[in-house]
């Protein structure tokens, strides 16, 4: 068995464990019984004697919440592959061009303006497509710049200006009513994902996707220098333009539903690359999978290490910075 | 094959060379010689069609090069660049197949016959024992001989070669421009660019003297690589030899030793 093969067999049974290990576990635990006998009962139609409570436990509570996790896992990890890819960086994330601080300042400004959970998201959703857009447009209109060094700039210029819009909205937000909700927004979370949310997020995640995966192959020459990849016969301003659009739809969306939950995207493809090498048709499934994977035991955590829930952003952040460095100092030369 | 008429060139804003003329014949290797900041590079490039022209014509196989899409032109024109690292670890084997993206469609991936295209190119550059091979971990000479594989599996009838051997230990240089002279007899026409006036003594059939922004000087090495013509050049005196079995080879003078 090849170590790609192993890969991803080894990826599909740590997800298949989370998963029943994310429904079992909480403040109400359901037995692994239980578990089977209630998914059996809905896909098989036998008679099995759930415990009270323990259906809406496992498919109103959990259900949405751990399908959300995989989602947002997936998608995040699925963004940040493709623009490490298209950056030619391994340490870039799928908001280096701005796309979670414009989805940020959309939310915080809902927030100030005291709508409802609905407007908020798609505040959010709409921010981080601006954001990006606006950075793309300022980025490509610079002449006589290397055009992803121009991409890079303009993003980290418009991120600071957004933040500046962040920072403002949270000193003037009233500090007993919108600054908690600011605050728990921008840490991230996952529990208040219901299944309308679920679905349009997956739709566009999916929307995402889709480009990605017809053009897996053509992904691989955006990691050779320009010239060279127009040598070659692609069109890269064009395919770069497609590779913005989609990562950018996939984590605006992702963004919009759980809050801001770093690292993901950073940390994932990195590893799914030392462990399958960086061609991005073996690359991007595997990545998937450990994103789900690992935002999922992330959320897991997060609802059962503490009497109250831990945010996920945090938690990322401590379990993705040693992690990080053990891959930065284990790995060899190439990544 | 690849045709310049009056040709100009620069970046944006700047020319930096202009009246070029030369026609590339199939089989020719053509080596271009100049100073450093004399615009080789940016030569290649604009023949490349990746800098727009300054003024004059590129003629690509006889059709206008600046109507042909970057598919068109990379099906028939293969550029190897200086050899380098790159930032991810692909192996070999997928860096050669890369030069068959050409010839996919949009949204295919390498199928059996590109693979096959692939792993004849690795045979005929001798580097089949590397193709599973992480292309940031081999050397420098392994890299450039996986890149010029790259190109043939391109298919590519014309190759532009930036400096292939810059950045090579002397077996390497030698080992790399053997294999060129194999290529034209094939009937591949090379255009590449040297820092060594004897790369285009001992292996190129016409040499094209690049200075001051313009063409200086196009022909016969021997006839165009003279004492005078380098000293114009490069500003050092040197002398050409003739070896016993009538090689040449450019020595630098006397006085310039001491």
């Amino acid at each position: 068995m090849s170590r790609g093969t192993a890969a991803y067999l080894g990826a599909l049974a740590a997800l298949a464990a989370l998963t029943a290990l994310a429904f079992a576990a909480g403040r109400f635990p359901v037995s692994i019984v239980d578990l089977l006998g209630a998914f059996g009962s809905k896909v098989f139609g036998f008679a099995y004697a759930l415990p009270e409570n323990a259906e809406t436990v496992i498919f109103r509570v959990r259900g949405p919440r751990v399908l959300a996790a995989l989602v947002v896992g997936a998608a995040l990890a699925a963004a940040g592959t493709a623009y490490q890819g298209m950056f030619r960086n391994p340490l870039v994330s799928p908001d280096l061009l701005g796309v979670s601080t414009g989805a940020a300042l959309g939310a915080v400004l809902g927030i100030f303006l005291s709508r409802d959970v609905w407007t908020i998201q798609v505040f959010a959703f709409a921010g981080g497509l601006a954001a990006v857009a606006l950075v793309y447009w300022i980025g490509s209109s610079v002449p006589r710049h290397d055009p992803l060094l121009s991409l890079v700039l303009t993003g980290i210029v418009i991120g600071t200006l957004l933040g500046s819009g962040i920072a403002l909205l949270k000193y003037l937000a009233d500090p007993y009513n919108q600054l908690p909700a600011i605050t728990y927004w921008l840490l991230g979370s996952l529990a208040a994902v219901n299944p309308a949310d679920l679905g349009a997020v997956s739709l566009l995640a999916l929307a995402g996707l889709l480009p990605m995966l017809l053009l897996r192959w053509r992904m691989n020459l955006l990691a050779l220098p320009d010239d060279e990849a127009r040598a070659l016969g692609v069109n890269t301003t064009r395919l770069r333009a497609a590779v913005i659009a989609a990562a950018t739809l996939m984590t605006a969306a992702a963004v919009a539903v759980s809050g801001i939950i770093g690292w993901i995207g950073l940390l994932v493809p990195h590893a799914a690359r030392l462990l399958v090498g960086p061609d991005f048709g073996r690359l991007l499934p595997l990545a998937m999978l450990l994103g789900a994977a690992f935002l999922l035991a992330v959320d897991t955590l997060c609802r059962t290490v503490a009497p109250i829930e831990v945010p996920p952003g945090v938690l990322t952040a401590m379990l993705g910075t040693p992690f990080f460095l053990w891959l930065f100092a284990a790995s060899r030369r190439g990544w | 094959m690849l045709k310049a008429r009056d040709l100009a060139y620069g970046f944006p804003g700047r020319t930096v060379g202009s009246g070029v003329d030369f026609e590339l014949a199939a089989g020719e290797v053509l080596c271009l010689l100049g100073p450093n900041g004399g615009g080789k590079t940016t030569l290649l490039r604009t023949l490349l069609g990746l800098l727009p022209s300054k003024g004059g014509s590129i003629f690509l196989q006889e059709k206008p090069l600046d109507e042909a899409s970057r598919q068109d032109i990379a099906r028939t024109v293969g550029y190897v660049p200086q050899a380098h690292a790159g930032v991810f670890a692909y192996s070999v084997e997928n860096m050669v197949l890369m030069g068959r993206t050409a010839h996919m469609s949009l949204f295919a991936a390498p199928s059996a016959r590109d693979r096959e295209a692939a792993a004849q190119a690795i045979d005929t550059l001798g580097i089949a024992p590397l193709a599973g091979r992480a292309f940031t971990e081999i050397s420098g000479g392994e890299r450039q001989l996986a890149l010029i594989a790259r190109a043939l599996a391109q298919e590519a009838r014309v190759l532009v070669m930036d400096e292939p051997t810059s950045s090579l230990d002397f077996g390497n240089q030698v080992r790399v421009l053997g294999h060129v002279r194999k290529l034209a007899a094939q009937g591949i026409a090379v255009l590449m660019s040297s820092h060594q006036p004897d790369h285009a003594l001992q292996y190129a059939d016409r040499a094209l003297l690049l200075g001051e922004g313009k063409a200086l000087a196009l022909g016969a090495p021997r006839e165009v690589i003279t004492p005078e013509s380098l000293r114009h050049l490069y500003g050092v005196n040197v002398r050409i030899v003739e070896t016993a079995d009538g090689a040449h080879t450019c020595l630098p003078d006397h006085a310039l030793r001491q």
